[in-house]
């Protein structure tokens, strides 16, 4: 590097003084069963180069056949994302040479997308919605996977020789690509976040892929560029490859934006260029430099004939499109009738789908995310648990309720129901007979206890009597004690006031 | 007893059928016949004895058993060496394939097989198919049985020149751009590229995707049609082959044998005849054409204006995408790999060694080409054009097509060449396939009958093109052709090739091995 990096600009005070543009290219695997091109099967973790076949190894004489399960499910991604489809598009070649890539070439949609011109709404933790343009989605096939030995972690340089995985060569990818997102302001880094979780939610619901970040099945390349402000041109952007989580897009983007600051406020110009994204500190650095310019001699791929979608088949697709994530919600905030800031936050916590799940079995709304944002979130965070990897489901939530609004126990023997159940004593109703929990409502019992507490606390009895209600409290509470909690608090109240009047 | 050598595939089918010979006295004819002449002629680059005598045995029991079996099923075949072939080597004449042993079978292979033609070994070839006299095999040149001295065409001048000496009866070749057509007409054999898209290409080396078609290359029209019947038709592991079945090509060429083409309309192709082709070429195509007019037909004259491009158009398209294909020739996952002598070893520099050492002159000449015409900037002035010709050349097909039923020119400009005597100069080369080039940039179908020898006594050869999918009336015409020129001559054209190896001369001829030497 000739120029040497000025200190980064504060977040708040680069994005007060330049107008961030982002652009996020996200691939996807799908989960077809086997590969774009040919009938090897695709499987995470099975033993290297057991999946292949001579043409995802690029053999002599090798030809290549769409799967049209892959093109279904780019069509299924298109129209989620509200594209129109092409009546017609064909494949391309794109010609590098790397040992990872078996022909020498990657077969890849180049001007001829099968979905373009979409746009998809991200909803921010607040609420606050912003549109982002979709250019195109497009369909290409992964590369293999090298492994670097004998170097420092793994990295090409030093390396003493490179291993190639080409299983994953051939592998259906989907690579969404937005037009310039502007008008993010100081939010941008969230907007690319959430716009990255909105496409990994939609590929799980319409069932396209797995979409695992941490197993690679959704990639993310972030374009960053400054401006001096919204009306100015485009900068000059920077890619930064491979961010494979929520919270590194969000981090790229802050820490990209407060690097380029820092090079226009000392006037030097940002480099167009390719970076990598570090974990560890969040920052990024430069890519590989090439001494050359890119040229991948695009040319329509002649051993495919063009892809033709049908406007009947498209029709079709759309027809059973399943509910899509943020129609999903708004469904449920109607039905749930949840204040807007409860809703939100029942979406931030990942709750959503437990409280849905615990309505049906049974729960009102009300109670179920009483459950699961009260006394359930509160255990996870002491766990340092996700909800969903609590030891309870939805449905034995269900049941607990049931207990409670049946008045066999209270709230406060509740929770000790739910001790019992995570610890995995079994379901609700099993935990309050194996620990004999059940609310003593039989007057009998309860009256033999009121009696002696009222004996044991003379004064007492008198305050009351002579008007003050007050320390009547004091009774119940011995009462309760005397019970071990299973009593009802208000029949014994009932009961004090009836004996003491 | 007969010379199982010097049937034709359907005559020795028929005395296989007839068990008046078994296949594995056929395919040890062969088998002789290659070890008595190969070594003067070089059209094999690996002769796969075992393998053929092996499938001839079986062919002979399933047939002793009374088992149904394809009407070619034990007629020995040779195959081109830019076919996959399982267990044979399949270098496409190239060093850089060098001991590369395929793990599976062309599509067209497995029909083969499945059929019991024992394959008696793999043929001689331009390197990648790239060239029209065979003299770029990285493996040394095969010479043309009707005089040694001169180049058998090609690229698949092994293919022919195996046929044409009757060391195979069937042989397989490709056709990008005349590699079949061309050294069938200098070699008097008979040579067909179907239709793109009739036969499958999964499993064919190469050179251009669009322009590549395989093909037989036989000594009579029937022989190529009955092997296009078996070879032909979809393989879903194509996305480029044709899914509707062949139309019947065998019964065409019986018809066409039958001499009366009356209502037929053959169109002359303006641009495919005059200056640059030899008068001897154009006296056997004048006079071709009177016997089709004399069967019936009807002889127009079409005008293909675009045809004057589809030499320079061809030479964008098939580079462009030859220099894509041949880029997994990399040192990286098979054949030939060559560490650089000085320097680090990466992947990069492995490549690049590997290439340097592994490619020929014409490939690198062709991957130079094609790299320039694709690369940024200079796309829609080189492939761009070039693809708007071919665009054009299939209009004026089309339009040709509405006057006429098929078209003809001669096939190639010239007879044989001496060895040697077009090696360096690329242009002169090129222009072999100047007739042949256009059906290829559109996809039509043609057929090379040979049709006489010209004034220095060499093979001449009649192109017919047809509509694409109507590959059925290379066959009826190029039938009917044959049996008026066989009749006028009295016998086939290849009777008056020379004898390679004179009765009583040594049985093996230098550079072959001794019969008792057997493999493993």
């Amino acid at each position: 590097m000739t120029t040497t990096t000025p200190a980064l600009v504060a977040y708040d005070d680069a994005v007060r003084r330049y107008d961030p543009v982002i652009g996020i290219e996200v691939h996807v695997e799908l989960g077809t069963r086997t590969k774009m091109f040919c009938p090897a099967e695709q499987s995470f973790g099975a033993e290297p180069n057991t999946q292949t076949t001579p043409v995802s190894l690029g053999l002599p004489g090798a030809l290549p056949v769409v799967n049209g399960t892959a093109v279904e499910y780019a069509i299924r991604i298109g129209l989620a994302l509200n594209c129109q489809i092409a009546e017609s598009c064909r494949f391309a070649r794109k010609n590098y040479f790397y040992p990872d890539v078996p022909k020498n070439f990657q077969t890849s949609q180049y001007d001829e997308p099968i979905a373009f011109e979409g746009w998809l709404d991200v909803e921010l933790e607040d609420g606050t919605v912003h549109r982002v343009e979709i250019e195109r989605a497009h369909m290409e096939e992964d590369a293999g996977k090298n492994t670097h030995v004998g170097g420092s972690a793994g990295r090409i340089h030093g390396a003493e020789y490179s291993l190639v995985d080409y299983n994953r060569a051939g592998v259906p990818l989907v690579e969404i690509v937005t037009k310039p997102i502007t008008g993010a302001g100081d939010r941008a880094p969230e907007v690319a976040r959430a716009y990255v979780q909105a496409l990994r939610d939609i590929f799980r619901v319409l069932d396209v892929s797995e979409a695992r970040m941490e197993r690679g099945n959704v990639r993310a390349d972030v374009n960053l560029s400054l401006r001096a402000t919204p009306e100015s041109p485009l900068g000059t952007r920077t890619e930064t490859k491979n961010v494979n989580s929520f919270r590194s897009v969000e981090r790229a983007v802050r820490y990209e934006i407060s690097r380029q600051a820092a090079l226009l406020d000392a006037g030097e110009t940002v480099i167009q260029e390719t970076r990598h994204f570090h974990e560890e500190d969040g920052s990024t650095s430069p890519g590989r430099v090439k001494s050359d310019a890119e040229d991948y001699r695009y040319f329509p791929e002649p051993d495919l004939v063009p892809v033709a979608p049908s406007r009947e088949w498209v029709e079709e697709i759309r027809a059973t499109l399943p509910e899509l994530p943020q129609a999903r919600r708004r469904r449920l905030h109607d039905e749930w009738g949840f204040a807007d800031a409860e809703m939100r936050d029942v979406v931030n916590a990942g709750a959503l789908d437990l409280i849905e799940a615990t309505v049906a079995a049974g729960a009102t709304p009300a109670a179920a995310r009483k459950w699961w944002m009260g006394e359930l979130a509160r255990r996870a965070k002491q766990d340092e648990v996700e909800l969903a990897d609590l030891a309870i489901t939805p449905a034995q939530i269900g049941e607990l309720q049931r207990l409670v609004d049946s008045g066999r126990i209270n709230d406060k023997i509740a929770r000790q129901v739910l001790d019992g159940v995570l610890a995995g004593e079994g379901d609700p109703e099993a935990v309050v007979v194996a620990r004999g929990l059940e609310v003593v409502s039989d007057d009998g019992p309860l009256l033999e206890a009121i009696d002696a507490a009222l004996a044991a606390q003379p004064d007492i009895v008198e305050k009351v009597r002579g008007g003050n209600q007050g320390p009547v409290g004091a009774i119940i509470g011995s009462v309760m004690k005397a019970t071990r909690g299973q009593a009802d608090a208000k029949r014994v109240r009932e009961l004090v006031l009836e004996r003491i009047g | 007893m007969t010379d199982l050598t010097r049937l034709s595939a359907a005559e020795l089918a028929e005395t296989l059928t007839r068990r008046e010979a078994s296949s594995v006295e056929a395919t040890r004819a062969h088998l002789d016949r290659i070890a008595a002449v190969d070594g003067d002629v070089h059209a094999f680059l690996h002769v796969s004895e075992d393998d053929a005598l092996a499938t001839a045995a079986d062919v002979d029991a399933r047939r002793a058993a009374g088992e149904e079996l394809h009407p070619l099923a034990g007629v020995p075949i040779a195959v081109k060496d830019v076919v996959v072939t399982k267990g044979l080597p399949s270098t496409a004449g190239s060093k850089i394939l060098e001991g590369w042993i395929p793990p599976y079978d062309a599509t067209l292979v497995e029909k083969l097989r499945a059929a019991g033609l024992p394959i008696l070994g793999k043929t001689n070839m331009d390197e990648f198919a790239m060239g029209s006299s065979t003299e770029h095999s990285a493996f040394g040149n095969t010479h043309n049985p009707w005089d040694l001295d001169r180049i058998p065409g090609g690229s698949g001048g092994g293919s022919a020149a195996a046929v044409a000496a009757f060391e195979a009866p069937l042989a397989i070749g490709t056709d990008t751009g005349g590699s079949i057509r061309q050294p069938g007409a200098v070699t008097g054999t008979v040579g067909v590229k179907p239709t793109y898209g009739g036969v499958s290409r999964y499993g064919l080396i190469a050179m251009a995707s669009s322009l590549d078609q395989a093909g037989p290359v036989t000594r009579t029209v029937l022989d190529s049609a009955l092997l296009h019947e078996l070879i032909g038709g979809h393989d879903p592991r194509d996305s480029t082959s044709i899914p509707e079945p062949l139309p019947p090509l065998v019964e065409a060429a019986r018809q066409g044998a039958l001499g009366d083409l009356s209502g037929l309309k053959v169109g002359v192709v303006t641009q495919l005849q005059g200056e640059g082709y030899q008068p001897g070429v154009l006296a056997r195509f004048h006079e071709s054409l009177e016997l089709l007019t004399k069967a019936g037909a009807e002889v127009v004259e079409v005008s293909c204006p675009s045809f004057d491009y589809a030499l320079a158009a061809y030479y964008l398209i098939m580079p462009a995408e030859a220099s894509s294909n041949l880029a997994k020739f990399d040192g990286m996952r098979f054949g030939l790999r060559v560490e650089p002598t000085d320097g680090p070893v990466t992947a990069e520099r492995v490549m690049a060694a590997t290439r340097g050492a592994g490619f020929g002159d014409e490939v690198k000449r062709r991957v130079v080409l094609g790299t320039y015409a694709l690369s940024a900037g200079y796309y829609d002035a080189y492939y761009g054009s070039a693809q708007k010709v071919r665009t054009l050349i299939q209009r004026d097909f089309a339009a040709a097509f509405a006057q006429a039923d098929v078209l003809v020119s001669p096939t190639a400009p010239t007879t044989a060449f001496k060895l040697g005597e077009k090696l360096d100069d690329p242009l002169a080369m090129y222009l072999n396939d100047v007739a042949t080039i256009p059906a290829n940039l559109a996809g039509v179908p043609g057929i090379s009958v040979p049709n006489g020898l010209s004034d220095d006594g060499l093979p001449v050869g009649f192109q017919i093109l047809a509509p694409a999918k109507a590959d059925d009336r290379l066959y009826r015409v190029g039938a009917a052709l044959e049996s008026a020129l066989e009749s006028t001559w009295g016998a086939p054209l290849l009777s008056r090739a020379p004898e390679l190896s004179p009765p009583g001369s040594p049985r093996f001829a230098a550079g072959t091995r001794e019969d008792s030497e057997t493999l493993g």
